[in-house]
């Protein structure tokens, strides 16, 4: 039999160098699809993907390891994904969670299967920033990565060495970028992806001096990249990497909160403490792909995927016409990411 | 003034402009955004006391939450 990895051998100059790693991957959307199929065709052992939601027909633009079928059936992403990648490579262990991906999730997930490596493939910051504290809690490296529009972003964050996301960015941003307001092609995917995957290819061969230090960013339409030495930008006293981590996004003050209000058919969803929202900036992005926004500055209401949601300035978004918690959340961070 | 964006030529018109009034003019100003100059990272607080001059090499990176 010919060795499938045989091209691949002959540019890293070792055999199954990924054979005995595990990744996990959060997030089964544009950059888990991606993402998985690039660690699976590559041989690598085992692959846990943790996601929540199901395939859409306005996935397939992107997502590259549905179908149609898995959108006509609404299969979870992580069922579709699992079965897709054991079709690529019937070697690799492919575990498939349909869950949200809260702290207490991820961290019993990291236990029991002791992945090398945390992929990123979340949509949103808050999803991120648990990745970033549990990451440095079970000294595990991970690779951030996030895309719109026909931009993208990536670092790879390794505990002990290299600053860590909230040495990054000290609070949430909060701005309503996401592929659900501004919309994103596939090649921004799949930029971003390959410069994640690039780097959990070096991460998973052990290959920590070539690992890339930089940030880095591109815009695929307007044709720009940039790429920043971050190391000066190191915190010691990090919440999350510093000498006294508190691990801040693994309690629960720093969560998104959700209550069904009583009697009313509407969910409050609750960001974290300490965001603040540029409402109008926000109904403008949303007024241009064409959803009816009113905003008196203090609050904004708009009728999405046909939800009433009002949103106030402190990041607070009541969904009207549902009491499904786990829909109203998804909403919120499709609108706010 | 010429300027060096991201690996592209830019033709600035602004007089005397700092990297906050460049970040106006490319509507990053409430955007999460990390800013090299020359090879130094500018701080947050400095972004509106750093005057562009001509021939600086920019680096901006601007944190997105899609994916
Ligand atoms: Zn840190």
């Amino acid at each position: 039999m010919s060795n499938r990895y045989s091209r691949q051998e002959l540019f890293l100059k070792e055999t199954l160098p990924f054979r005995k790693k595990r990744a996990l991957i959060v997030g089964a959307g544009a950059l888990g699809s991606a993402l998985a199929e690039t660690l699976v065709r590559a041989g690598t052992g085992g692959v846990t993907i943790i996601d929540r939601d199901y395939v859409d027909w306005t996935n397939l633009q992107r997502q590259q390891l549905y179908t149609e079928r898995d959108a006509r059936d609404q299969v979870p992403k992580a069922t579709a994904a699992k079965q897709r990648l054991q079709s690529i490579n019937s070697e690799a262990d492919i575990k498939a969670v349909v869950a949200d991906a809260g702290p207490e999730e991820l961290a019993s997930l990291i236990e029991e299967q002791q992945p090398h490596i945390l992929l990123d493939g979340t949509d949103n910051f808050e999803t991120r920033f648990i990745i970033n504290d549990l990451a440095q809690k079970y000294r595990l490296p991970w690779v951030y990565g996030a895309c719109v529009g026909s931009q993208g972003i990536s670092c790879v964050v390794i505990p002990g060495e290299t600053p860590c996301l909230a040495c990054l960015l000290a609070v949430l941003p909060a701005e309503g970028m996401t592929c659900d307001t501004v919309g994103i092609i596939a090649p921004a995917v799949q930029m971003t992806a390959a410069f994640q995957g690039a780097e959990a290819l070096k991460v998973l061969a052990g290959r920590k001096e070539e690992i890339r230090r930089e940030l880095v960013s591109f815009d695929l339409w307007k044709n720009t990249h940039s790429s920043i030495n971050i190391s000066s930008l190191k915190k010691e006293d990090c919440p999350s990497c510093g000498r006294q981590p508190s691990y801040p996004y693994l309690s629960a003050e720093r969560r998104t909160k959700t209550a069904v209000l009583c009697g009313r058919d509407t969910v409050q969803v609750r960001p974290p403490e300490g965001r603040q929202f540029h409402l109008d900036q926000l109904a403008s992005m949303l007024e241009k792909q064409g959803t009816n926004v009113k905003t008196n500055g203090l609050l904004l209401s708009a009728v999405v995927s046909g939800k009433r949601v009002v949103l106030f300035q402190d990041g607070r978004m009541l969904v009207h016409g549902t009491k499904n918690i786990s829909d109203a959340k998804k909403l919120y961070q499709q609108l706010l990411g | 003034m010429r300027i060096t964006v991201n690996g592209k030529q830019e033709d600035i018109k602004l007089a005397r402009p700092t990297i906050a009034d460049l970040l106006t003019q490319y509507s990053l100003q409430e955007k999460t955004v990390i800013i090299e100059a020359n090879g130094e990272i500018i701080p947050k607080d400095s972004l509106s006391s750093t005057h562009l001059k001509e021939g600086d090499r920019l680096e901006i990176v601007q944190f997105v939450g899609g994916g």
